[in-house]
């Protein structure tokens, strides 16, 4: 398998529970390599599609495909080269760290030989080796999450599935998880499919996103992709001595110094900035020109790229039918 | 690998699992080792000795207008014997016999209880069910964990129990008179089957409920024909001897295939993720 094959597809796959609608038309390509982020809140059919992709539940319709093999008749085939994180740990309380990974590798049939190195070796890699004969039950929260990403990489899985993983974890943890994620698609050639309600974290690691609304994939891209579908233009903060005047201010205005109806200044006198989201960059050299013709002195200007978190609220918006508002979501010097 | 061969390494990895597990909880193991103690060492060995210190004489109409009752072949049995080994033996041989069926159908359904419905509540199936197991591995390796001990805690019991029984009655029968041949045959082949009642009742079960106490309160009404024996034996209307309990045990053992044909088809993980 070599980088940008093809390694989870799916058409239009569907599944119902009943009356309720938990995944309805999903059609994805997930690459070799790739960190791929999937978003969504809470019910949005995020999980449900882990589960078809693993073969442990079957599709209403619609086709997948994992590592070129069909989930549901050759599941057992397709979780030897998977690992997945769950949401809830689902940790053994009674059985010991040690216990949960040498039962869990039995399971994965990780061979007899190698087991036990492996097994010293997760425990030290994730920081439970002087805890390794200690119950579960009496784990912090962090340590839970820690044995169970430990448990999902036991086999050295092609795939990995990743349900919340920073959940519960401490700062250090999460800076840990991230570069470990960082290290297994970059050095390691992993496939990563992670789920994720952190839209920072998201940012950080995923090439791409898919983005679940009510079971349906509502955006699917580069952050950069989905910022253009969205037509969010361009986001500049200037820093300035003090408070533009009206006719910069005031979009409606038929003054000279008015640049376009998206560039209404917004003012933050803590930090003595002034904000705007401007149709396309070539708007840029026309407010700066604007400002300058005003009597403005300007310290610094920023561009700033949209964030995920921008792109997500305003694909949330847009579905609940609230119009777009610019920097709605950009920030508290807004 | 034949996709319709099991993985031996995988059903005894998911067994030892849930072995581990009820080794190391309180509310499965202290039933499993407190019952037993009770029916088969504490209250039999009082019997034993009672019935050497016992004077039958006012209740001796009674007990033999109970004896009249009871089939012929039985009857013969008893006129070897005088009235206190008479009493000995229709309770020790013949009335406590059934709790070697309750035994192993008791601690199968517990185990299996927390085995499947407990693993549902503690939410710690998710992980087990993204393993390359299969359905049916993960379900042999589950009844195992269950079978496995039932059929423990009965041979022990029978242990135990020939001991009490010959040791507490030997003032009474002053010979060896525990077991017999009725006994051999319902320890190797009625009580398993037993066992296996008790666990597939539970199976089935545990695919309906979520939680450990409503599996266990459904599956308890596996012993109800249990009950209906030891009522058949004191009414007279059955005698457990050899040929009964072959009967017996073949009939449980269909009765078993049926239940184990019917929950491999309706375990599938499948289900199970979508009530989780």
């Amino acid at each position: 398998m070599t980088r940008n094959d093809v390694i989870i597809r799916t058409e239009n796959l569907t599944r119902h529970f009943g009356d309720v609608v938990a995944v309805q038309d999903l059609t994805l390509d997930v690459r070799a390599g790739e960190v791929f982020g999937f978003l969504g809140h809470n019910g949005a059919g995020k999980t449900t599609t882990v589960r078809l992709l693993n073969g442990i539940l079957g599709a209403t319709s619609g086709t997948v495909e994992v590592l070129g093999l069909n989930p549901l008749t050759d599941g057992p085939a397709l979780r030897r080269r998977t690992g997945v994180l769950t949401e809830t740990p689902s940790l053994d309380d009674r059985l010991t760290a040690n216990e949960t990974l040498t039962i869990y590798g039995r399971l994965y049939g990780v061979d007899r030989g190698r087991l036990r190195t492996r097994v010293a070796d997760l425990l030290g890699q994730f920081d439970l080796l002087d805890r390794c004969d200690a119950l579960v039950g009496g784990f912090s929260r962090g340590m839970r999450q820690r044995l169970a990403l430990a448990r999902a990489l036991l086999h050295d899985p092609e795939v990995i599935f990743l349900d919340e993983p920073t959940a519960g974890l401490d700062p250090v943890g999460r800076r840990e998880v991230h570069d470990l994620i960082t290290e297994l698609s970059r050095s390691g050639g992993r496939t990563i499919f992670m789920c994720t309600h952190d839209l920072a974290e998201a940012q950080k690691l995923c090439g791409r996103v898919g983005v679940m609304g009510e079971g349906n994939l509502v955006a699917l891209g580069t952050l950069e992709e989905l910022a253009h579908s969205l037509q969010k233009g361009v986001r500049l903060e200037i820093e300035l001595d003090e408070q533009p005047g009206p006719a910069v201010l005031d979009p409606q205005t038929e003054s000279p110094t008015a640049t376009s109806p998206m560039a209404a200044l917004t003012w933050d006198e803590a930090t003595h900035t002034a904000g705007a989201w401007l149709p396309t960059r070539a708007s840029i050299p026309d407010l700066i020109d604007n400002l300058v013709a005003s009597g403005a002195r300007i310290y610094g200007v920023r561009r700033q790229e949209p964030s995920l978190e921008d792109v997500y609220f305003a694909l949330h918006d847009s579905r609940e039918g609230i119009p777009p508002e610019g920097d709605a979501h950009s920030g508290g010097e807004a | 690998m034949n996709r319709n061969r099991l993985n031996w390494r995988a059903v005894r990895a998911v067994a030892a699992r849930d072995l581990t597990i009820v080794r190391r909880s309180k509310n499965v193991l202290l039933p499993i080792i407190l019952v037993p103690l009770l029916l088969l060492v504490i209250i039999p060995g009082a019997i034993g000795f009672l019935g050497s210190s016992m004077d039958v004489g006012s209740d001796i109409e009674d007990l033999e207008r109970f004896l009249t009752m009871m089939p012929e072949p039985m009857k013969a049995q008893f006129e070897q014997y005088t009235e206190n080994q008479t009493m000995v033996v229709f309770i020790l041989v013949y009335t406590f016999a059934p709790m070697f069926l309750i035994l192993p159908m008791m601690t199968a359904s517990s185990i299996a209880a927390g085995s499947f419905a407990g693993e549902k509540e503690r939410k710690t199936m998710e992980a087990l069910l993204y393993t390359p197991t299969t359905d049916l591995e993960l379900m042999t390796g589950k009844m195992l964990s269950a079978w496995i001990p039932a059929i423990l805690v009965t041979l022990v019991g029978f242990v135990l129990y020939s001991v009490v029984v010959n040791v507490s009655a030997w003032q009474t029968m002053g010979r060896i008179f525990f077991p017999n041949a009725m006994w051999v045959v319902l320890i190797l082949w009625l009580a398993p089957a037993a066992a296996g009642l008790g666990l597939g009742t539970m199976v089935l079960v545990s695919s309906k409920v979520n939680t450990y106490q409503d599996a266990y309160q459904l599956g308890a009404m596996v012993v109800l024909p249990v009950i209906l024996l030891i009522l058949g034996q004191i009414g007279g209307v059955i005698y457990l001897n050899v040929a009964f309990v072959l009967g017996a045990g073949l009939l449980l053992w269909i009765v078993d295939a049926a239940i184990l044909w019917f929950a491999v088809k309706t375990f599938r993980r499948s289900e199970i993720i979508a009530r989780l």
